[in-house]
């Protein structure tokens, strides 16, 4: 392997690897506050996929206001699912929520189905992103190259906001203790909501970052990398960002190096089996904080 | 209601489903839809059961279950398509020497199937099931994809025919030659489900339970925790294993890709819409859900017109929005499913009718 | 204790009488099922049913509906049928198997309960097995459009298809690959999927016995949208061309990831590509073989077809939106046609004749068809195959599918 398609291997590896954390934050921070996997974030982030295709597509709308609208429709669906889905079973036992979240994935994509057709549709082109650039014999599209300088911005943003907001103070207590922090005034349904925006929110751009280059949305073109980007959350630490944002990296090079070696077939078996090894030895990933057992 | 009664009112509900399958079987042609609905639907109660006895029973959230289902049906069938179609099979690539001339008769295979299932969930289940509620999800999920990608990888291509999938299969064949190829996914499923009644009915059922309701509690009982998740684990992959063959044999033709995990999802919504934790739910839901999907609610998804009215909505993939509606409503507002964790007693059903004494007897708490 | 004791006691007994009750049933069903082989569905009143065996969700449900569409077209062309001095009102009954083996058969199964006497279908070979058998049993024939994996037909005397089969089509491309050239050549294709991986063989046994090298064989998951790695370890070998067998979906995917990553390698496809939904500045220059050229002025078949297909397309927005917004008439789309037409012209070969009407009728004289499809003459051979050994070869230029030249095998 030479000096170039080596790389060439770590630029891909870097830019999935942005797109996996941005949706695993999603992942992480809904499970650090509700204990919930929220299965049915990677077909929200295909639903924002479809978003776009409609607002660009359909409506001829300019890219920048199709942005704009992907990411507040993308939110509103999240939040509203959230309160439709998983407010109600609050109480319920974990089982029955974590059954829910399924049930909302295995909504969506028929919905989807149903509503778009299962044929494939094009991905609207925002130009300058996929102008090509040539940096020493590495052929690679703009939106390859900003997606982890992206990527890094918005955890940089988000980690403020978290440990230097009231907002970010409260998730942070709602997250240690759901009751206590009831107790101590925190509009529990509030902080649940601000989770889902800021989660879907990312998943929305997440979605721009990864169809532009892939240009190819289908029903179930969200639940492969919505499994593999919460395999990056577990793998981070689930509830912790920058456990996410690293597993994310680690996953999407992980994934890279795997086919560049000639195992292209058995790198979905590398990424279910590195959670495997990784819960076992570290169950609580990377970052993740010890929750010890109340009797 | 005294034993007695309720025995002679079970031998009574066991004939009227023995003779409902004979008509079937004598009155309806061969292809009628009906049949494999029926036949299908006892496939899937046996791995719905099996799930349940994991999910409902023993608390231990697995997402797993199609994976195991793929090893039963390739074991199943890669020792029971007969040598002479085997060339046509592996066309491709061949089959391995080793295993080019063994052929198994249809029971031994079928219990291979259960065994091999069984095996790698004990292998398996050493290090997974060691997790706790969610992760143990994943990696089960994990596993199971694992499973099936192997299984059609490269790799495979001189065992299990790799991506091009089996064909071949033998059907349902008649028992002893007297009972027809029609009854035996009814016999086999009745049989399975019987052992694992028995089983969560003994002192180890009550340890699952025990093992559902508080972990720690039950260890501070005594319960040893993971022989007993280990058991369930294992005995539970068993039954998938065996259900995998009755699918392979249904199908006659089987590829990787069929035990994805929306296989699995399909399942867990039989358990969820029978209730979690209730033997006759999952049955009774198998036959419900398969009977809808594949047969009653076919309507939906084409197009209707009276005289010359379009009936709105009716398009192409209506059907699985309606169903999955429908697994919604079950989540949210019937969070029990049809039976709860409750179980079919004659009491039950017959207070169902008379409505003299009020819920209280409805539920016979098993075990 | 008791209670277990009674139970298994009944359950002995119930199975005792369903064996008694059943050894004469099974004798009935047997009967049953001799008479079914013999005459199998007969034609009720003065409808004939056939049936449309696709998919239109999951996986393929995008070219499976595309299929459908030529059919639905197909009977709109030629809804009704006169034999032996009656006019019969044909009928599509439709059914969805989604892509999936499981609930293939029970699709099949919901065909033949509701009484067709035919059936059409199906896009993506792997279905077309799993139902093979029901529809022997049923003695109702099937006439496959596209499906093209030779496993479909073979040992089945009830399935027909009117397209060409892998083995061929591999070979095909293999050596135009090499007559133009091209030494070496890279392979990707689809895990768990018997078209994909199926073609794949073909084209590799094909080339190398031609001479050619593969350096380069890579594979992918179902649904799997990053081909970035795949692409810079192919890109990395350095080969003449790129062989991908593979749905539309990853079509789509992968050409703009090619181009991103500079691979200027030739691209080789099969059928599956003849689509306008992969048509896109990054498909420039892609070759695909197909099964017929919507060009073709000397062929009129093919011609009126183009022309009245897209006046369908053209007349009900939820058609265009299932033919993927635009109204590009697809292969498959013509296939389908031709699959109705087949069992179309079957069913008038029957007129005159003093045979029932009923589906081994209908077999039979599909055995003996001959007739001029879009895709070229159709006969069949002992198999049930499409005797065809033509293939087209197309590319991509300035945003339209462009015809280069037909290729056959010696």
């Amino acid at each position: 392997m030479n000096t170039t398609t080596f790389l060439q291997y770590c630029l891909a590896g870097i830019s999935i690897g942005g797109i996996y954390a941005m949706i695993a934050i999603g992942y992480t921070m809904v499970y650090g506050i509700l204990r919930l996997i929220n299965f049915a974030h990677g077909d929200i982030f295909m639903m924002a996929a479809y978003f776009m295709i409609f607002a660009m597509v359909d409506f001829a709308l300019p890219w920048y206001v199709s942005l704009a609208l992907v990411a507040i429709a993308t939110v509103l669906l999240g939040v509203f699912i959230e309160k439709i889905a998983y407010k109600p079973l609050r109480s319920a036992p974990r089982m029955s929520i974590m059954i829910s979240a399924i049930g909302v994935s295995y909504l969506l994509q028929n919905l989807a189905t149903y509503l778009f057709s299962a044929l494939p549709k094009g991905y609207p082109q925002i130009p300058f992103l996929m102008t090509n650039i040539n940096l020493g014999g590495i052929s690679t599209s703009v939106v390859t190259f900003i997606t982890p300088i992206l990527t890094i911005i918005f955890v940089v943003l988000l980690m403020q906001l978290i440990n230097h907001t009231k907002i970010g103070m409260a998730m942070r207590a709602v997250s240690k203790d759901f009751e206590t922090s009831q107790l101590m005034g925190i509009k529990i349904n509030r902080i649940i909501s601000i989770t889902f925006v800021i989660g879907c929110f990312l998943a929305a751009v997440g979605s721009v970052l990864y169809f532009t280059p892939r240009p190819s949305v289908y029903p179930m073109a969200g639940s492969l990398p919505g499994l593999k980007c919460f395999i990056a959350a577990v793998f981070g630490g689930i509830g912790s960002i920058p456990g996410a944002v690293l597993g994310g990296f680690l996953i999407g090079l992980c994934e890279t190096f795997i086919k560049a070696a000639g195992y292209s077939e058995f790198s979905d078996v590398f990424t279910f089996l590195i959670l495997i090894v990784m819960l076992l030895f570290k169950p609580t990933g990377l970052f993740g904080e010890k929750i010890a057992e109340k009797v | 209601m005294s034993m007695k009664k309720k025995t002679i009112c079970s031998l009574i509900a066991l004939l009227i489903g023995v003779v409902f399958l004979v008509c079937v079987n004598r009155m309806t042609a061969p292809t009628y839809i009906l049949r494999s609905v029926l036949q299908m639907g006892a496939i899937y109660a046996l791995v719905a059961v099996s799930m349940n006895l994991l999910n409902g029973f023993t608390g231990l959230f697995s997402l797993g279950q199609a994976g195991f289902m793929a090893i039963g049906a390739y074991a199943f069938a890669i020792f029971t398509i007969p040598l002479e179609s085997r060339a046509n099979v592996y066309y491709l690539y061949g089959m391995h020497e080793a295993i080019a001339n063994v052929q198994l008769p249809i029971f031994a295979a079928l219990l291979l199937a259960g065994v091999v299932a069984a095996l790698l969930a004990f292998l398996f289940g050493i290090p997974v099931l060691r997790l706790k509620s969610d992760y143990f999800a994943i990696a089960t999920l994990g596993l199971a994809e694992i499973i099936r990608i192997i299984i059609g990888s490269a790799l495979m291509n001189r065992i299990t025919n790799g991506s091009l999938g089996l064909k071949s299969i033998p059907s349902f064949p008649s028992i002893f030659g007297v009972i027809p190829g029609f009854y035996f996914p009814f016999l086999i499923s009745a049989v399975c489900i019987a052992i694992i009644v028995l089983l969560i009915r003994s002192s180890y059922g009550r340890a699952f339970k025990a093992i559902r309701e508080d972990e720690i509690a039950a260890e501070a009982m005594g319960i040893n925790l993971a022989k007993h998740k280990r058991m369930a684990f294992v005995i539970s992959s068993f039954f998938a294993g065996i259900s995998g063959a009755l699918l392979a044999m249904f199908l006659g033709a089987i590829t990787s890709t069929t035990f994805n995990i929306a296989m699995t999802y399909y399942i867990l919504l039989i358990v969820v819409i029978g209730g979690m934790g209730s033997v006759t739910g999952s049955v009774i839901s198998a036959f419900l859900v398969i009977a809808s999907k594949e047969w009653w609610l076919r309507f939906l998804d084409t197009e209707l017109y009276i005289g010359s009215f379009q009936v709105p909505l009716l398009k192409n993939g209506f059907r699985m929005v309606v169903f999955s509606v429908v697994l919604m409503l079950v989540v949210l507002f019937f969070r029990k499913g049809i039976m709860g964790n409750r179980e079919f007693s004659w009491e039950g059903f017959f207070g169902l009718f008379k409505r003299k004494q009020k819920k209280k007897t409805g539920g016979e708490q098993i075990g | 204790m008791k209670k277990f004791l009674a139970l298994a006691l009944s359950a002995v007994m119930a199975m005792s009488l369903a064996a008694c009750g059943s050894s004469e049933a099974s004798d009935a069903a047997q009967g049953g099922d001799n008479a079914a082989a013999a005459t199998g569905t007969a034609v009720e009143g003065t409808t004939i049913k056939i049936g449309v065996f696709e998919p239109t969700t999951g996986e393929n449900g995008g070219g499976g509906m595309q299929e459908v569409l030529g059919m639905r077209y197909a009977h709109q062309v030629a809804p009704t049928v006169d034999i032996n001095g009656t006019t019969y009102d044909i009928e599509l009954v439709e059914v969805d198997n989604q892509s999936d083996k499981a609930a293939a058969v029970t699709a099949a199964q919901n065909l033949i309960s509701s009484g067709v006497v035919a059936v059409l279908g199906s896009y993506g070979s792997a279905v077309s097995i799993a139902a093979g058998d029901t529809f022997k049993n049923a003695a109702v024939p099937a006439v496959g459009a596209s499906c093209t994996n030779p496993q479909v037909t073979l040992g089945n005397d009830y399935y027909f298809r009117v397209c060409f089969l892998d083995p061929f089509q591999g070979t095909v491309l293999a050596s135009y690959a090499w007559e133009q050239g091209y030494q070496t050549a890279a392979v990707i294709t689809q895990n768990g999927d018997d078209y994909s991986t199926g073609l794949g063989e073909y084209f590799k046994m094909a080339f190398t016995g031609l001479g050619g090298q593969i350096v380069s064989e890579q594979t992918y998951q179902t649904n799997e949208s990053d081909f970035n790695a795949i692409l810079t370890a192919v890109k990395s070998a350095d080969p003449d061309c790129i062989f991908i067998p593979s749905s539309i979906a990853t079509a789509t995917l992968i050409l703009p990831q090619a181009q991103a990553n500079g691979i200027t390698a030739q691209i080789l496809a099969s059928d599956t590509w003849e689509n306008e939904s992969i048509i896109s500045d990054a498909a420039e220059g892609v070759i695909v073989s197909t099964f017929f050229d919507e060009n073709d002025t000397e062929n009129t078949i093919a011609a009126e077809f183009v022309t009245g297909f897209k006046e369908y397309l053209n007349s009900s927005s939820d058609n265009l939106t299932a033919n993927g917004g635009s109204d590009g008439v697809a292969a498959v789309s013509a296939l389908g046609y031709d699959a109705y037409m087949t069992v179309y012209a079957a069913l008038q070969s029957l007129d005159g004749q003093d045979v029932e009407l009923n589906s081994v009728a209908i077999r039979d004289a599909l055995a003996a068809v001959n007739v001029d499809g879009v895709t070229g003459n159709i006969t069949f051979d002992e198999n049930g195959d499409a005797n065809k050994n033509l293939a087209y070869i197309k590319t991509i230029e300035n945003g339209a599918f462009k015809f280069i030249r037909t290729q056959t095998i010696d």
